[in-house]
């Protein structure tokens, strides 16, 4: 099966980012594909590079950020969402007049588009969010 | 644009304003409707407010997005299934949704309205026919 | 072409259980996730409302959700099956498609 996961909400506040990361290692160790993961509402503020929890708790960003490079998974977030809640590339940063960006490895920055076309391109669309 | 065509269903469940998600699902439908796909939408639960006529959010201090919902036409978006049943529960009728249409060029570009008021059962069977549901 | 409705909320704190509930058809399977998984929990104001489904409907349970909120498997409701994360994966692969009810 080749997956396209939604994930609307973000980490530590939700469940969603948690349940959709066990869904996927669970999905991986079966020998499915992740096509891709959307990351959209608050779900963009996975990708942020700046969360420091506890240290005796999870990093979800790292937890995402090390799927990417271990299995190659696209982790995209939405850029309209992403630009209302203040996550930013490089790129957009200097597009948009500020003085950082905040995106952790592994992530990219695109459209609404990449949702759909996940949508289309899979065998199956998981949602997690609230 | 060679591509599969898949039926997509956006379930709409919450009331606007409180929460985001009515304002970017509604993003997310419109950048949908480039795909060149099947499209409806559906407004359940308190997701029927989204489509009440007479928003005025100037008290709240907020973007009043109601009136995107009236050019989904123009983007062939032609199917918005609003729950009889949700409506009753909350006291409303089809009276106090927003009147939205579309012009059907089949059909010498008559206006057609966009809104169709279905039974729970219908839009069950609906849902079930779906390729891809979208909850946000 | 059967569905697998996820729901991921209590039912005694949004009405996603009910709504699913609704909307689900014959031969359709539920998933009860994250806050949802309190729905399987026995003897709740609810259990009936979930046993009427069982009829023609298969309803599981995320184990390890259940386990986190301090349930173990013989609180579960009779007939609503334990799966973990990898049985979550089949349930989407078994089932045509998902549907998410937050």
């Amino acid at each position: 099966m080749k997956y396209t996961i939604l994930v609307n909400e973000g980490p530590y506040q939700h469940q969603a980012a948690d349940t959709a990361l066990q869904f996927i290692r669970a999905a991986l160790a079966k020998g499915h594909e992740i096509f891709r993961v959307f990351f959209y509402h608050d779900g963009v503020n996975n990708g942020s590079r700046l969360s420091v929890p506890p240290k005796d708790d999870r990093l979800i960003q790292k937890a995402w950020s090390e799927l990417a490079e271990q299995h190659g998974i696209d982790l995209v977030i939405c850029i309209a969402a992403a630009q209302r809640r203040g996550l930013m590339d490089a790129d957009e940063a200097k597009r948009q007049n500020l003085d950082a960006n905040n995106i952790a490895p592994g992530f990219r920055i695109s459209g609404l588009g990449q949702l759909i076309e996940g949508a289309i391109q899979s065998d199956r669309t998981i949602v997690f969010g609230d | 644009m060679d591509m599969t065509t898949k039926t997509f269903m956006y379930v709409n469940r919450k009331a606007p304003y409180g929460t985001v998600y009515a304002l970017e699902t509604l993003e997310v439908v419109l950048i949908a409707a480039a795909f060149e796909q099947d499209v409806s939408l559906a407004f359940i639960d308190d997701g029927v407010y989204q489509i009440a006529k007479g928003q005025d959010t100037k008290g709240i201090g907020m973007k009043n997005f109601s009136a995107t919902f009236k050019a989904l036409g123009d983007y062939d978006i032609t199917k918005l299934y609003v729950e009889r049943e949700s409506l009753a529960e909350r006291g409303l009728t089809e009276d106090d949704l927003m009147p939205i249409t579309y012009e059907d060029a089949d059909d010498d570009w008559a206006e057609k309205p966009s809104v169709q008021v279905i039974s729970r059962a219908e839009l069950a069977v609906i849902m079930s026919e779906q390729d891809v549901t979208l909850s946000f | 072409m059967a569905m697998l409705h996820i729901v991921n909320k209590s039912p005694f704190e949004r009405n996603a259980l009910r709504s699913c509930l609704g909307h689900a058809l014959a031969g359709d399977s539920i998933l009860l996730i994250e806050d949802g998984a309190v729905g399987a929990v026995a003897g709740s104001s609810i259990a009936a409302e979930l046993k009427a489904a069982m009829a023609d409907k298969s309803v599981y349970v995320l184990g390890p959700d259940l386990a986190a909120r301090g349930m173990k498997a013989d609180r579960v409701i009779e007939g609503v099956n334990i799966v973990d994360y990898a049985g979550f994966v089949d349930l989407t692969a078994e089932n045509d498609k998902t549907q998410s009810w937050l």
